[in-house]
């Protein structure tokens, strides 16, 4: 019978213990539960992305409140506006800039299909330059849809298994 | 002052280059000489106390010559009154002489008409994009212009699309009809 291993938690009562789990499962666990966002505000819905941050939603529950403002510290891109032709380049460049691993949210309807914006000026989807996780809809997505998709990014990263994943792309080189 | 006042006195003083005079609810518009732009400008800014560059605006009349127009919207603040000054542009020759030198507020105002519609601002210090990006090789607020864009392309730095505008744009037809037939329909995009 396999067990399931759950990610392991912090316990006052366990500590200075010795804890088992998987590798991938407390890398994970680290990873998801101290994400920092970059704030790619560009329109409206960086409006209430502000608001996510502020005491009344208090993203720092989750444990995302350090919004870096530098592309270096951060983890995930919350594409949170309008993307339009001139500022894609510069989003493509903050995105570039992020060290690996990370991850892109597009927040609201312009950011992940050009929202009501069909004009010749505005990208139809950040998705036509960066990978994006998580879709989050909404004209602008109110702050609790926010943190439901940086919990659904988590439950997203819970579920990789990057240790793993370089194990056998070891294996396949030595194989050559 | 008022500004019909101010209309009288730049037609005494340049009587010949004063292509037309319109009158509007209120508000004066004056068409003048292309030529004799920048000097009617720092008449109005000078004698006339004109401080306040609010705009420039180009408009593009497809199929009317001139087929371009460049509007300067002034205001005083010293007598609190507005005036309009227009120009008329060619398809051919495209360029006005820029009044940065007079209003440092023009300088974003003509990168703009710059870039929408393509009017030359000659003697501007920094005539570049303003709103889509160095390079891209159209003028989208021109009347040719489709609302979905063109594509285009420069390698490795940008590029745009057309966009799917799937039996939009949505907009309210002008029409006397009752209010329920003026909402937003679905029109074609010729
Ligand atoms: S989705 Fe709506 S609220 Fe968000 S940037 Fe676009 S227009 Fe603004």
């Amino acid at each position: 019978m396999s067990k399931k291993i759950t990610p392991a938690a912090y316990d006052s009562k366990i500590e200075g213990n010795v804890t088992f789990t998987k590798l991938d499962t407390a890398i994970n666990w680290m990873r998801s539960n101290s994400l920092w966002p970059m704030p790619m505000g560009l329109a409206c819905c960086g409006i209430e992305l502000m608001a996510t941050g502020a005491s009344r939603f208090d993203i720092a529950r989750f444990g995302m409140e350090v919004m870096r403002f530098s592309p270096r510290q951060s983890d995930v891109m919350i594409v949170a506006g309008t993307v339009t032709y001139k500022m894609a380049l510069a989003v493509k460049r903050i995105y570039d800039q992020m060290a690996e691993p990370k991850w892109v949210i597009a927040m609201g309807a312009c950011a992940s299909s050009g929202g009501m914006y069909r004009s010749y000026a505005v990208l139809q989807g950040i998705d036509h330059l960066l990978p994006v996780d998580v879709y989050i809809s909404g004209c602008p997505p109110r702050p609790e849809a926010l943190l439901e998709g940086l919990m659904r990014l988590q439950k997203k990263i819970e579920t990789e298994e990057s240790v793993v994943e370089q194990k056998k792309e070891l294996l396949k080189e030595l194989s050559h | 002052m008022t500004s019909s006042n101010a209309v009288d006195k730049i037609e005494t003083k340049f009587q010949d280059h004063i292509l037309d005079k319109s009158f509007f609810r209120g508000e004066l518009s004056l068409t003048v000489d292309k030529l004799k732009l920048v000097e009617i400008m720092s008449y109005c800014k000078d004698e006339l106390l004109y401080d306040y560059l609010v705009d420039i605006t180009a408009i593009d009349n497809l199929g009317i010559d001139p087929r371009y127009e460049v509007v300067y919207e002034l205001y005083s603040y010293t007598n609190s009154c507005h005036l309009r000054i227009k120009v008329g542009v060619d398809e051919a020759d495209r360029e006005v002489s820029s009044v940065v030198d007079l209003w440092p507020t023009a300088n974003w105002h003509e990168r703009e008409a710059y870039d929408m519609v393509g009017i030359n601002f000659s003697g501007h210090p920094d005539l570049r994009r303003i709103l889509m990006w160095e390079g891209y090789p159209f003028y989208p607020l021109r009347k040719d212009f489709p609302l979905a864009g063109k594509a285009s392309e420069m390698p490795d730095v940008a590029f745009s699309e057309p966009v799917p505008l799937e039996g939009g744009p949505f907009v309210t037809c002008p029409s006397s009809d009752a209010t329920d037939k003026r909402e937003p329909r679905s029109r074609e995009i010729i």
